[in-house]
């Protein structure tokens, strides 16, 4: 017979394990807009708590954009992607604190940089009206670049162009 | 997500005042809908829908609430969609026609600029748990707006004698609304008092200060408004609006309750 101590380790370590296993299905879904980044590279998925009882998994995601069109998409698929491993799943939006380019992890950085979009400058906040960041090409790594457009393709994106190589290449905007 | 109880406002002005909020969003974020397909270049054609996507997304978050707080079971549709034009609080500047780019761009400009401070104050200050939540993430936003908005009233100001006065015009056309932005109602007056949203009246030295600064750049004069136009926060609106509710409602008014 285990001791009442034993039973409730055990429990602990039980309900981590379901909690990785969770999380593990949940991180590894690929964001619809940049698919070359998961959603846990980019930092939108925040937590994933499981009710063992229920075998219930609660998702926490922050969007990125208020109007970001891919957030009801990214819900799905993270839905989709628990109840294929086994869970029932619950997506909680979590506004606040607001998401920001600082929590792309340094994997996804890599990943957006090998994919052809510039990631973002680390260190959000407040810049002047009209101070631009240094963003280097994704492609010859030069620092000789310019902005042409504030808004890119999606809402995440900035549009800029190589003064060395030419190359038009999408920045992941930092906020 | 309501918690409107735990400060000190009434439901019924707390309701009141973020829709009025709400309904600058949407109606703006449909008038710039509207460029999609017609901007006068590429990039500004992914700018003016990506914007457009902001201010909608920064609407529904704000219909959201306000139908929790009302708690009479409407939802970000019902009170997007399912009003009649006298129960919008939306400022007469949004709902004006676009006009030409300059138009457009210089009605962004006073709307962002005001914004900015408007979602800073409430970002750090606010009482309300919930829009200290929508706050933090708009503010990020409305300042690329600014930025963008701001760029091209320099650029068309200081620019060929064409593009300056089409930007002249706009300002002569559209400054006359913008006191409406600083006009406070009952309910906002109440929201302000138990600093849950901000004293408007503080907001407008920043506002002036911000036009002013981007103005000098742009060789343009701020004018002297001796008509200011109001009568949006009362549901009195211009002519331009039922034609605009007309498109917007089309869907919800044919196939009630449609879902995408």
């Amino acid at each position: 017979m285990a001791s009442p101590t034993v039973i409730a380790l055990d429990r602990a370590r039980d309900q981590k394990a379901l909690d990785a296993r969770a999380w593990a299905a949940a991180s590894a879904v690929p964001d619809p807009e940049v698919p070359c980044v998961t959603v846990a590279d980019l930092g939108i998925l925040r937590g994933v708590s499981v009710d063992g009882a229920s075998n219930m998994a609660t998702v926490f995601v922050t969007p990125t954009y208020s109007g970001c069109p891919a957030v009801l998409a990214i819900e799905m698929a993270v839905e989709t992607a628990l109840l294929d491993a086994g869970f029932q799943a619950k997506i909680e939006r979590v506004m606040s604190p607001a998401w920001t380019t600082d929590w792309i992890t340094d994997a996804g950085r890599e990943k957006l940089r090998a994919y052809g979009i510039a990631p973002p400058v680390s260190g959000s906040g407040k810049r002047a009206l009209f101070d631009d960041p240094v963003v280097s090409c994704p492609r010859c790594a030069s620092e000789n670049t310019a902005k042409i457009s504030e808004f890119g393709s999606t809402a995440c994106k900035a549009q800029w162009q190589c003064r060395d190589c030419a190359e038009p290449f999408d920045y992941f905007k930092c906020i | 997500m309501a918690n409107a109880a735990e400060t000190a406002v009434a439901r019924a002005d707390l309701f009141t005042a973020v829709l009025s909020l709400a309904d600058d969003h949407l109606i703006l974020g449909h008038r710039v809908s509207e460029w999609c397909g017609h901007a006068p270049m590429l990039e500004e054609d992914l700018s003016l829908p990506n914007i457009a996507l902001d201010l909608i997304g920064q609407a529904r978050s704000l219909y959201t609430y306000a139908g929790a707080v009302e708690a009479k079971g409407r939802d970000e549709d019902a009170l997007a969609y399912l009003r009649l034009e006298r129960d919008y609080r939306n400022l007469l500047m949004v709902e004006r026609q676009n006009g030409d780019f300059a138009h457009t761009m210089l009605r962004q400009f006073y709307y962002a600029s005001f914004m900015v401070p408007y979602w800073d104050w409430t970002a750090n200050n606010s009482a309300d748990e919930t829009l200290r939540a929508i706050a933090g993430k708009a503010v990020k936003e409305v300042r690329y707006h600014l930025r963008h908005s701001s760029e091209w009233v320099i650029r068309l100001g200081d620019g060929t004698e064409e593009s300056a006065a089409r930007m002249a015009d706009a300002v002569d056309t559209l400054h006359i609304y913008t006191g409406e932005m600083f006009q406070e109602t009952a309910a906002m007056k109440a929201c302000a008092e138990a600093r849950v949203l901000p004293r408007l009246n503080n907001l407008r030295g920043l506002w002036e200060q911000t036009v002013a600064q981007i103005f000098g750049q742009a060789f343009l004069t701020v004018p002297e408004v001796a008509y200011p136009q109001e009568g949006g926060r009362d549901g009195r609106h211009t002519e331009d609006f039922g034609f605009l509710l007309a498109q917007l409602q089309y869907m919800q008014r044919t196939y009630p309750g449609l879902e995408w």
